[in-house]
């Protein structure tokens, strides 16, 4: 722990008042969004306490609000806030979930393609390619369409959350796999993997406790990245109605349903699930912004 | 020359068998199109008479054959959803989506290459910093977000420019554009805008480090100690060594524009093939996803072959066989 | 009068851990037409003294005290321009690796031409023709042909060649050379040395030549520099320091050299290695390796001192050093 904070990334990330701001907004935004249920002042899937009496409340500082509803509410009478706060834990767990996903994939295709080498790599880099060729949003809607035409329409709710994040997740896998497989070449070649390689270590050992330690820092920053670009690509498959089901929103869904009050005048409806994504992907970004150039002293 | 383009089609080709089987999988075994088709009653010899129709009797590779063979031809079958022919569906859409793409393309382009060359160079004032927070807010900033934030300011708070549709077109041929009234001009402003931004701050960010890469490099060093101006080390030898990796990134983001208008296009009702798309895989309308596809797919190769030869054009190292040794 | 003078050059780098110093009061002078060497292990400043002469010394690095003077005139305060204006005119400049200081993208033609239109008062087509011309001088050959071949059409040693034409093209006074051949095949080390020094005879260019081969200092420079942790420790005529040097450091450099005309059973090393710029010690610099080190060389750091033929900074040359200090 003292090596920890007596090192350079501890350094250059005190030296970064962005870097501590946006951890520090990365950071609230994770609790609240985590421990919603605990501290959100209502709980927006209780159909029992929703009143359809208290619809379309402006935010507490406009003149009809209601400092219950500190952001106002919705068309069915949820209060924003506490909306906000459960959608963008359905929003994390689903980008988190996807980065996972996305690099467990991703980092075994790219050690196994690396260390291998031969038809092996060239297969498997050549589906990569393939998949690259295309913008992982819409291998995400692809793949979330073949699904629901697959998946019986009555079961499909229960299904969505995980189609969405198996979406997402394999949309993206080739950015870790040519990376690992970059970066596994290199270490390949080197004396200490030749010599466990002499001393008649398994492939499989030897990938996992001295090849993939060397690559985990590109890992590293590219699942911080990649966490920002899944939060948004949930929310914009969301948007387009093809993400979560609306009886768990998520950000991206409370956006759609607010888009359609934008010209009846309601716009906290969906300006504040709004400014919510872009806070926290902002953070994220920020900080994956920051690892990435503290991690590559090149570019200082 | 002849031979780079040659191998460079022999390429595209496994990207294209692998996308049409995809393509061809989808289309023949999600869902069940003869169910769809037959609607609620049917004896089980109209059902026997229209697989036959359908060739779904054939052997695999005759299926697929007969498939790539229509695919070819323009020819992807009945829209489910629609009932019309899904060659007439996207050919209908395709204008819309098409004029929207170029305009945003034309937007990332023409401020993202400037920007990210100016805070390349200028790595330290206050304007990068400026425009460097304003790129990584674009970048975290949904394009759906976009669209909604500017159509609340334009539309709703100002009520300058309309919030959906393509305003008045003109018919030219089959091709309807929007570019000869006003009215269609003045509906593609927040489109384009919305799908041009992304790409720029991304064209801008990658030309900024690019630049940056360059400007550490050694024949950088050497022509400032050649005492060339400032002008000629930027804008002649720098600049044209960052287009090269530049070129690569902008042609496949240009190409991702056409897939993001999906976005774009749900937002603000564009009539075009996003919208088509979308509403399709809503309504798992398998034919015109699969053509969708295909056609994205014919879209990126193309743009891949393109991005080759201008690769070629830029930089010597490529052009084997010419010039002396 | 000296073309060159370097008086009390200092060159800093800050750092998060405080300033480091990478020159420290570095003095020489270089006459019209003269060459000269300045060796040193890796490290010790010689690439930093010559990036500091032309003007582009790799931020953060700053002069942070001395003077440059080029023809009695200084060039270490000018604003940029100025100083570009210098660059390539008066004083041209050579890199280590010729497989990265010219552009891929261009024609080496157009890199000589565009270096003659900047400073020349020549047209582009008269330029052409010089340009052809230079590239005959430098040996490259069929010039009237290859000037229209890009870089990567050119193997390493030629392409050094091209890359000698474009600093002298413009008919600089003086050249800084930064390892001009360790990038290049040894076969064709001393061809290229040979050509350099040729042609830097016939234009009456002095030569400011960095390299860590003392074979190419003896046959090539008219006096030689030596640097330690960013000090010169010792510099003086060429054949008084290869066969006489005073400062122990200079003595070891010497002796760790090959000889050709005898045999040796033992190279003879100096132990340790030089210290870090962040840890260099009080006194001399070099008091940690010196096999002849005293209680002086601890407290106070050595200026260059008259020592015979050569100046070196030593203590032993200063009055009431140990017995034995003049060998």
């Amino acid at each position: 722990m003292k090596a920890f904070f007596d090192s350079d990334l501890w350094w250059s990330f005190t030296r970064s008042p962005i870097t501590v701001l946006s951890a520090i907004v990365a950071l609230i935004c994770i609790v609240g969004a985590l421990f919603a249920p605990l501290i959100a002042p209502h709980n927006p899937f209780d159909l029992a306490s929703l009143q359809l009496m208290d619809a379309f409340k402006p935010p507490a500082w406009e003149g009809e609000g209601d400092s219950l509803f500190p952001l106002g509410t919705d068309d069915q009478g949820r209060d924003m806030l506490s909306a906000i706060m459960f959608g963008a834990r359905v929003s994390l767990i689903v980008g988190f979930c996807a980065v996972v996903f996305s690099t467990l994939v991703g980092v075994t295709v790219g050690l196994v393609a690396g260390y291998l080498g031969g038809k092996m790599d060239a297969l498997l880099m050549r589906i990569a390619d393939i998949q690259l060729t295309f913008p992982s949003i819409l291998v995400a809607l692809l793949v979330d369409g073949v699904v629901r035409a697959v998946v019986p329409r009555e079961v499909h709710d229960q299904f969505a959350l995980p189609v969405v994040i198996f979406a997402i997740g394999i949309s993206n896998w080739p950015q870790f796999a040519r990376t690992v497989r970059g970066s596994t070449l290199v270490e390949r070649n080197k004396e200490y993997v030749q010599a466990a390689r002499v001393i008649g270590l398994s492939p499989l050992r030897i990938m996992r406790s001295h090849v993939l330690p060397n690559v985990m820092s590109p890992v590293l920053v590219i699942a911080t990245l990649n966490l920002g670009f899944a939060i948004l690509a949930e929310a914009t498959l969301s948007f387009l109605g093809v993400g979560v089901p609306p009886t768990q929103p998520s950000l991206g869904t409370l956006i759609r349903i607010g888009n359609d009050f934008l010209f009846s005048g309601e716009w906290w409806i969906t300006i504040f699930p709004g400014i919510a994504l872009i806070v926290m992907v902002l953070s994220v970004n920020l900080l994956g912004d920051w690892l990435r150039d503290a991690l590559n002293p090149k570019l200082r | 020359m002849f031979s780079f383009v040659v191998s460079r089609i022999l390429q595209a080709l496994p990207v294209m068998f692998v996308v049409s089987l995809i393509s061809f999988a989808m289309f023949a075994y999600v869902g069940d199109p003869v169910s769809i088709m037959l609607g609620q009653d049917f004896t089980e010899a109209q059902r026997t008479a229209l697989v036959h129709d359908l060739g779904l009797d054939q052997p695999f590779f005759i299926q697929f054959a007969t498939f790539v063979g229509n695919a070819l031809q323009g020819e992807f079958g009945l829209s489910y959803r629609l009932s019309r022919p899904v060659a007439e569906l996207i050919a209908d859409r395709a204008p819309a989506t098409l004029e929207l793409a170029v305009c945003a393309a034309f937007i990332a382009l023409a401020v993202g290459v400037p920007l990210g060359v100016y805070t390349g160079i200028f790595r330290h004032s206050w304007l990068s910093r400026f425009f460097l927070t304003f790129s990584l807010i674009g970048v975290s900033l949904p394009t759906f977000l976009i669209g909604i934030l500017l159509i609340l300011t334009f539309s709703v708070w100002l009520g300058w420019l309309p919030s959906f549709g393509r305003g008045d077109v003109v018919q030219i041929g089959w091709w309807s554009t929007g570019f000869l009234t006003w009215s269609g001009i003045k509906a593609m402003i927040l489109p384009a805008i919305t799908l041009g931004l992304f790409q720029l701050t991304l064209i801008m960010r990658l030309v900024r480090s690019e630049m940056m890469e360059v400007l550490r490099s050694d024949y950088i060093k050497f022509a400032r100690a050649r005492g060339l101006s400032n002008r000629s080390v930027y804008f002649g030898h720098a600049l044209k060594n960052t287009l090269v990796p530049v070129i690569t990134i902008a042609g496949l983001q240009l190409g991702s524009i056409i897939a993001f208008a999906i976005v774009t296009e749900t937002v603000f009702q564009w009539p075009g093939m996003g919208l088509l798309f979308i509403q399709s895989v809503g309504a798992a309308d398998i034919p015109v996803m699969a053509a969708y596809l295909m056609l994205i797919a014919a879209v990126f190769v193309t743009i891949n072959l393109v991005v080759d030869l201008l690769y070629y054009a830029v930089d010597p190292r490529l052009r084997v066989g010419r010039g002396g040794h | 009068m000296s073309l060159l003078q370097v008086k009390n050059l200092r060159v800093e780098f800050p750092t998060r851990r405080g300033t480091l110093v990478a020159l420290d009061d570095v003095s020489f002078d270089i006459a019209p037409g003269e060459v000269l060497g300045v060796v040193g292990e890796s490290g010790a400043g010689k690439s930093m003294t010559g990036a500091a002469i032309i003007g582009l010394l790799e931020p953060p690095g700053r002069i942070a005290g001395g003077q440059i003077l080029l023809e009695g005139k200084r060039i270490d305060n000018l604003p940029y321009e100025q100083m570009r204006r210098i660059r390539g005119r008066q004083i041209g400049a050579i890199f280590q690796d010729p497989l990265t200081t010219l552009n891929p993208l261009y024609t080496i033609g157009r890199q000589l031409i565009e270096t003659m239109t900047t400073h020349l008062p020549i047209g582009p087509g008269e330029a052409r023709e010089k340009a052809i011309g230079w590239l005959e001088h430098v040996g490259i050959p069929a010039a009237r042909e290859r000037i229209d071949s890009y870089p990567h059409e050119f193997s390493g040693g030629m392409r050094q060649r091209v890359v000698i034409a474009l600093a002298l093209c413009a008919e600089p006074k003086l050249i800084v050379a930064d390892e001009p051949t360790t990038a290049l095949d040894v076969s064709i080390q001393a061809q290229v040395i040979a050509m350099l020094k040729t042609l830097a005879r016939e234009k009456g260019t002095a030569m400011m030549l960095v390299t860590h081969d003392m074979g190419v200092i003896a046959e090539t420079a008219d006096r030689v520099a030596v640097m330690y942790a960013g000090r010169i420790s010792e510099i003086g005529p060429v054949r008084e320091l290869v066969r006489h040097a005073r400062h122990p450091y200079s003595k070891g450099l010497m002796d760790s050299i090959p000889p050709l005309d005898r045999r040796v059973e033992r190279l003879q090393q100096i132990d340790g290695s030089m210290p870090r710029l962040s840890a260099i010690p009080k006194g001399c610099p070099y008091n940690t390796r010196c096999p002849r080190v005293f209680d002086r060389c601890y407290v106070e750091r050595p200026e260059l001192l008259d020592a015979g033929t050569t100046r070196a900074a030593c203590w032993l040359y200063a009055e009431g050093a140990p017995q034995g200090a003049s060998v």
